[in-house]
């Protein structure tokens, strides 16, 4: 996974809550069996006033004009910024790989969903949980002034030229993304703990160990 | 030191806990289904990595298949070449799968139980959050992303924090045609679709101990709209008798062995929970969700949201949100809500008892003529086959049902099944959301008992004054 570096642009704000993962890529676009171009389909049916399929041409279709993705004063923007409870419902994957994939580095949101929030730090988008009235002064300053923000991971700020935000992010996760960790190869270093754990198991629960 | 279910399940899957408080635990059994696996399998083959148990893992294509004309194979190219690179990532791993013509496929949450591959005090995984089902068999049961199949099939274990515990306590009793459905939709819309986030549940209290075990898998099955990923029921001899004859569950000593085993898994006596909620249900209306969000639900017999009502709060523009997304106004009767289709299926409502249900409404009735269409997909080929042996099947033809061959269907639409532009329908799906059905569809989450009733008559109505 590639190493997270420091963001600095512009933030694409949408005022809502509860963005499922539904919304931020559609079914249809579920079909395909690798991890890239979903970046197109990103927020489809809200983006789009056209239905779209897998493989469809997208830069044919009509897109809404009101849609804040489609906002030139948006362009570039490597910052999310969302209302409550953002990356509800499925476990898609999917979901961080279109927010990554249309150019998405950071989420920030007052609150996330459990497995959007997980499946986040695999791919190296870093979600950045805020308190209601650090939130509040995020929105104030992207709303009314389209300040661009900065993004320090390693010292866990915000900034722009108005304001100057700490985060908080947990040491294990903020290393993940820092450092780009496979959290597989990490795992298989107490390779020789899980095969105790499973010959202690064998003998308690046969059961489960059970031939197909 | 007194322990919750979720504690003794946790502490029997621990391996180890890092400095930085994330904890290793192992995983027993691997769910995999075709459309969140491919990537995973590809990535393992990158790294040049194996499986770490293969005995760990069963395998169905449900979410992508027809549910008509099966014989004919998949006719969408699209949903073909992933559901042939999950034939051919098993049949290279030599992994249990069940194809389409084995009358043993289904929903991955309906098959998993069914054929007792998930007992009790297993920890059970999924690329599908509707894996928060399996609790009802107290098994630790949570959705993960693909990376994290991935994780599970190189190292048979997951990188975890432990949640917090949650008890919803549920008394009183279930009045008639008032089922678990129904009493997810009222935890719901109480704690809300973040209620949850970062607990596991428990449901404890008589009305759960007197649930059968299929109600129990519908009421975990909506925990994670509830924003846990977690929902769990102690054993007991419900769960015991549902799980002792099951194909792959443990025979002769090992049953008796097994059985002492899960008798504990139960929360101790007087433990201690981060949060309790205490749900009287004995005078509870069946639920119908009105909204894009399955907390915006009402009683069959209420009124949709007053705006003037909500005008200070911060949810009233996702009300005007969803008034609009759905076409409706604010305090209009639910009941006044005529419908285009009805969709009776999914892993929350696809088992025999629902099929019951709904047969013993619709019995000798026909559905409304406003009605375009009416689905029934039983949640596995066993399901359709006990359905059928019961003469269920001639009873919804009768009545004017479409009975289809098992998959998830127009629960989220990604075969031919679904809702086209501003249809409406009464579903026993577990997710409103925009576009879950097909883009611009409007869905409204029901049990089996008032979609069924609602097929009749064309419009939502109470099922306890029919
Ligand atoms: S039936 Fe619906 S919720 Fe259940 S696994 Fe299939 S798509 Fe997911």
């Amino acid at each position: 996974m590639e190493k997270f570096k420091e963001v600095s642009t512009v933030a694409a704000y949408i005022d809502r809550k509860n963005i499922d993962t539904d919304a931020i890529i559609p079914k249809q676009y579920l079909k395909a069996v690798t991890r890239d171009g979903f970046g197109d389909n990103l927020f489809d049916d809200w983006r789009y006033l056209e239905p779209g399929n897998l493989g469809d041409n997208h830069s044919l279709r009509k897109k809404n004009p009101e849609f804040f993705l489609n906002n030139s004063k948006f362009k570039g923007a490597k910052i999310l910024v969302a209302g409550d409870n953002f990356g509800c419902g499925s476990s898609r994957e999917h979901a961080v790989w279109a927010l990554m994939d249309f150019g998405f580095r950071v989420v920030i949101s007052s609150s996330f969903a459990d497995i959007f929030y997980n499946n986040c730090f695999k791919n190296g988008l870093l979600p950045i949980k805020l308190e209601q009235e650090n939130y509040i002064k995020i929105i104030g300053d992207i709303k009314n002034k389209n300040n661009i923000l900065t993004i320090n991971l390693n010292n866990q700020t915000i900034s722009s030229k108005d304001i100057f935000i700490k985060f908080d992010i947990d040491d294990r996760r903020k290393e993940v993304l820092v450092n780009g960790i496979d959290d597989i190869s990490e795992t298989l270093k107490l390779k020789n703990k899980i095969i105790e754990y499973e010959n202690k198991q064998s003998n308690k629960t046969p059961w489960v160990f059970n031939e197909k | 030191m007194k322990k919750t279910l979720y504690d003794k399940l946790w502490d029997e899957h621990h391996i180890h806990t890092y400095e930085n408080g994330y904890s290793l635990i192992y995983i027993d059994k691997h769910l995999i289904h075709e459309v969140t696996s491919p990537q995973a399998f590809e990535g393992l083959k990158h790294a040049g990595r194996d499986i770490w148990n293969k005995n760990s893992i069963m395998a169905v294509p449900d979410h992508n298949v027809p549910t008509i004309q099966r014989d004919d194979g998949i006719k969408d190219p699209i949903s073909k070449l992933q559901v042939d690179a999950l034939n051919k990532n098993c049949k290279n791993n030599d992994l249990l799968k069940f194809d389409l013509d084995d009358v043993r496929q289904g929903i991955v949450h309906v098959v998993g139980p069914e054929q007792g591959i998930l007992l009790p005090g297993m920890t059970v995984v999924c690329g599908d959050s509707h894996t928060s089902t399996h609790g009802a068999l107290a098994a630790l049961a949570f959705g993960i992303g693909t990376s994290e199949v991935e994780h599970v099939l190189a190292t048979q274990c997951l990188l975890q924090k432990k949640s917090l515990n949650m008890n919803i306590k549920v008394d009183g009793e279930m009045s008639k045609y008032f089922y678990s459905k129904d009493l997810a939709l009222v935890i719901i819309s109480q704690i809300g679709t973040a209620g949850g986030t970062g607990y596991a549940i428990e449901y404890t209290g008589s009305a759960i101990k007197n649930l059968s075990m299929e109600s129990r898998m519908t009421l975990c099955n909506m925990t994670i709209e509830a924003g846990a990923t977690t929902g769990l029921v102690a054993v007991d001899d419900t769960t015991i008798e549902y799980v002792q004859n099951r194909p792959y569950a443990p025979k002769e000593q090992n049953l008796a062995e097994a059985k002492k085993f899960w008798k504990n898994l139960i929360s101790d006596h007087g433990v201690h929970y981060d949060k309790t909620i205490n749900i009287d249900i004995s005078k509870s209306s069946p639920m119908i969700t009105w909204g894009t969000s399955p907390e915006m639900a009402v009683n069959v017999d209420g009124k949709l949201p007053d705006l003037e009502d909500e005008k200070f709060s911060d949810k009233r523009q996702d009300l005007i949100n969803a008034f609009n997304y759905m076409g409706l106004k604010e305090k209009q009767n639910v009941n006044s809500i005529e419908l285009d289709k009805i969709f009776i299926g999914s892993c929350t409502n696809s088992r025999i008892e629902d099929l019951r249900i709904v047969a013993d409404i619709v019995k000798n009735k026909k559905i409304a003529k406003n009605i375009k269409s009416a689905i029934i997909v039983p949640g596995s080929g066993l399901v359709k086959e006990e359905a059928e042996k019961e003469g269920l099947d001639k009873i919804f033809m009768k009545s004017g049902f479409e009975w289809r061959s098992p998959g998830c269907s127009m629960c989220l639409g990604m075969n031919d099944d679904k809702l086209s532009e501003y249809e409406r329908c009464a579903s026993t799906s577990n997710r409103n959301f925009e576009g879950r059905q097909g883009r611009l569809g409007r869905t409204h989450l029901v049990s089996p008992a008032t979609a069924a009733a609602a097929a009749i008559h064309g419009h939502f109505v109470d099922v306890r004054d029919i």
